[in-house]
């Protein structure tokens, strides 16, 4: 059973609509990417997932009741990490956990207990009495997610947690996210790094101009762009040779041979690769360089949108 | 909700902006206000007058005048004697006491106001006193109609010449000689009916600033709100309203311990006599209340909290001017009448009501008014706010 269900979610600002009828489940455990281009309305649709943000339409269920704006339930069981970082850059990073852990009826020595755990999660326990705006802005980020984590959610939502943020601290934040999904937490993580989505989550929702335009598991996106991988061959010599014993080779689809290059397209590549590889060198060719491009979500949401991901 | 205000004050505690707005602008600007020439001696004005009677009986001049400080008698033989001592200079004003008429005749010059002003409300209030003794001179003589007593008994030699029971009359009669207080206090009362100047600038400038105090108080909501940390408290299981009242709540306490301290310092550093304690306290609850009541209606009209502080330092200043916490607003027609909406205005007025009269009383009625004030302004908050919170929910 879904932790989550949001059914046709919509906001109108003045005129313009920014969420029109968005709708997705999460389940225990599984971690749901929106992605989408800036402006594309995730930060608006999480807002109202949260209950921070009153929706025009729609509604949220989370464990069998009701969201609201006002469901104070609910709402203790939501991690919620902001987009832009939402810490008081006056007060030490202990001092943002403690506050944040209190909302959360969070009080003495499990407070303090808690508020450590999540320092050390996010690898800022040497330096949590400094004040937060001595922080650097990955450091910041880092505190940002600590103080969505502490209240235990059964939900973790996350609003481009990775933003501006080095590669190394990236992964780390990924591990993260990784290690918590394990444990069972539902997790919701919006991007527009399609990489963040592919490596992360288990289902991702593709949001453009406030609307759902697909929704599925990486391999359902993907076979909407058409069907799997290019293969891309060099050998020694001319590679025409090897083009009959490829056509008949079952799971290969198409096969272009220009000079020394071939281009297949197949199925799938895991279980053709050893086939191909016979066809070829049974063709007489040496393997000079294979590599193996599977589609990937940018090239879902160019041919979903008929534009690029980012611009 | 008390987590939400503990962390307020903490934050606004350590923020310099408030030390600055809350503290150190209006205590100097007082200092500075208070040691300009105030037109006399430019002390604090201590009241100080020279008086002739003229007193035949002597009862009045002695049990009195005497008993007032800051007051020089000299006595004259003669209600003429005694007009002319004001007329050479010699007095601001004189008593001139005449068996039959109940309340001195009061002769003044012309160039001494209040020290002629406070002359009458002695007469007065000495008068006063006559009219209490003489009731009770009859309460005291069942058998006695009110018509059997005769205009002219001065109950300081009274002895006999009432109508009534020997006993009773002289009992009470004697009660009066016991208790020369009542005219004393009302004295009293008129020496210090006037704030001295320190004092008045130092309320006039506290109430001033009170306005930017309560401003950064609405500032901040905006400023949470820009910075995230607004929803991160939406989203914690917090009610919305709870939130807001939270913020508006550890504004009053910020403007209380302002106002706290900038009494406790004016006294200190400056001398200014603020007024018994627990009145002090309550007319100072009651303008922040109001204050913040007005702040909180002009802030919840604004998108934003530079739009919010600039309408508030606007009204902030009309309000200041008119409402006197800068100087005295008196005879500008329609200046004066706009004071009255000032809670400045008021502020002042209690405190100088209470400098008169040391009891709580003094202050009620403007602690009511602030008070009202105070209401008007939530009300008005109220109404607009379910507009102001679903702003702050959408941002
Ligand atoms: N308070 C508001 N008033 C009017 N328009 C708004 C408001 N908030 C958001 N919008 C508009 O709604 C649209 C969606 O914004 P949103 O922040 O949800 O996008 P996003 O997908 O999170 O983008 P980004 O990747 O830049 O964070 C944008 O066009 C934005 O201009
Ligand atoms: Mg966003």
């Amino acid at each position: 059973m879904s932790l989550i269900e949001v059914t046709d979610l919509r906001k109108r600002y003045r005129s313009t609509t920014v969420v029109d009828g968005v709708s997705f489940t999460i389940g225990e455990g599984e971690t749901y990417g929106l992605l989408g281009p800036n402006g594309a309305g995730k930060t608006t649709t999480i807002a109202m997932v949260v209950g921070v943000l009153a929706r025009d339409g729609g509604g949220v269920r989370l464990a069998g009741r009701a969201h609201e704006v006002t469901s104070l339930a609910t709402k203790a069981m939501i991690g919620y990490v902001p987009q832009e970082i939402a810490l008081y850059p006056d007060l030490t990073a202990r001092e943002n956990l403690a506050f944040f852990g209190r909302l959360y009826g969070l009080a003495g020595r499990d407070l303090r207990r808690r508020v450590d755990e999540v320092l050390d999660v996010t690898g800022l326990s040497e330096r949590s009495r400094e004040a937060v705006s001595k922080y650097s802005g990955g450091m910041a980020r880092r505190l940002n997610i600590a103080a969505g984590l502490l209240n235990r959610p059964r939900l973790l939502v996350l609003d481009e947690p990775t933003a501006g943020v080095d590669p190394q601290s990236r992964g780390a934040i990924l591990d993260a996210v990784a290690r918590l999904a394990g444990e069972g937490v539902a997790v919701l993580y919006t991007t527009h790094y399609m990489e963040e989505a592919e490596r992360l989550c288990d289902r991702v929702g593709i949001l453009d101009g406030g609307r759902m335009r697909a929704e599925g598991t990486h391999r359902e996106l993907v076979s909407l762009v058409g069907a799997g991988d290019h293969v891309l061959i060099t050998v020694d010599g001319a590679a025409a040779g090897a083009v009959p014993a490829l056509e008949r080779t079952p799971g290969v689809t198409r096969v272009d041979a220009d000079e020394a290059r071939l281009e297949l397209l197949v199925a799938e590549s895991r279980a053709v690769l050893p086939l191909i590889l016979d066809a070829v060198t049974g063709a007489g060719c040496a393997v000079r360089s294979l590599e193996v491009r599977e589609p990937d979500l940018e090239a879902v949401f160019l041919k979903l949108t008929g534009r690029a991901l980012r611009d | 909700m008390l987590t939400i205000i503990a962390n307020d004050l903490r934050r606004r505690l350590r923020d310099t902006t408030l030390l600055l707005y809350g503290v150190v602008l209006p205590l100097g600007l007082a200092f500075l206000f208070s040691t300009v020439p105030a037109g006399d001696d430019g002390r604090a004005r201590e009241f100080a007058a020279r008086y002739a009677v003229s007193d035949p009986a002597g009862e009045f001049a002695g049990r009195v005048l005497g008993s007032l400080p800051s007051v020089q008698v000299r006595r004259a033989a003669s209600p003429a004697e005694a007009a002319g001592l004001v007329e050479e200079g010699k007095a601001d004003a004189a008593f001139v006491v005449e068996p039959g008429a109940e309340t001195p005749r009061v002769i003044g010059d012309v160039d001494k106001p209040v020290a002629v002003q406070v002359a009458r409300e002695i007469a007065e209030a000495y008068a006063a006193e006559r009219r209490a003794a003489r009731l009770a001179l009859l309460a005291a003589s069942p058998a006695s109609p009110a018509s059997g007593d005769v205009p002219g008994t001065v109950p300081g030699t009274v002895p006999g010449t009432g109508s009534g029971t020997p006993a009773g009359a002289a009992e009470a009669a004697a009660g009066i000689a016991r208790t020369p207080a009542p005219v004393s206090l009302a004295a009293d009362t008129a020496v210090r009916r006037q704030l001295d100047t320190t004092t008045y600038h130092a309320a006039g400038m506290a109430v001033f600033f009170l306005f930017f105090v309560a401003v950064t108080t609405v500032s901040g909501i905006f400023e949470e709100r820009a910075g995230g940390t607004l929803a991160r408290l939406l989203a914690a299981p917090v009610r919305p309203r709870a939130v807001l009242a939270a913020k508006a709540l550890g504004g009053v306490l910020v403007g209380l311990a302002c106002m706290g301290v900038l009494v406790v310092a004016s006294t200190l550093l400056m001398g200014a006599g603020w007024g018994p304690p627990l009145a002090v306290a309550v007319l100072v609850a009651a303008c922040v209340l109001a204050v913040s009541g007005i702040t909180a209606a002009i802030a919840v009209t604004a998108r934003g909290a530079e739009q919010a502080s600039n309408r508030v330092s606007a009204i902030a200043m009309v309000l200041g001017v008119v409402g006197g916490a800068f100087f005295p607003v008196t005879g500008l027609g329609f200046a004066e009448f706009a004071g009255w909406l000032a809670p400045h205005r008021w502020f002042l007025l209690g405190l100088s009501d209470l400098a008169g009269d040391q009891s709580i009383g003094a202050v009620a009625v403007p602690a009511l008014v602030l008070l009202g004030m105070a209401a008007a302004g939530g009300a008005v908050a109220l109404a607009l706010g379910g507009r102001a919170a679903e702003r702050v929910m959408n941002a």
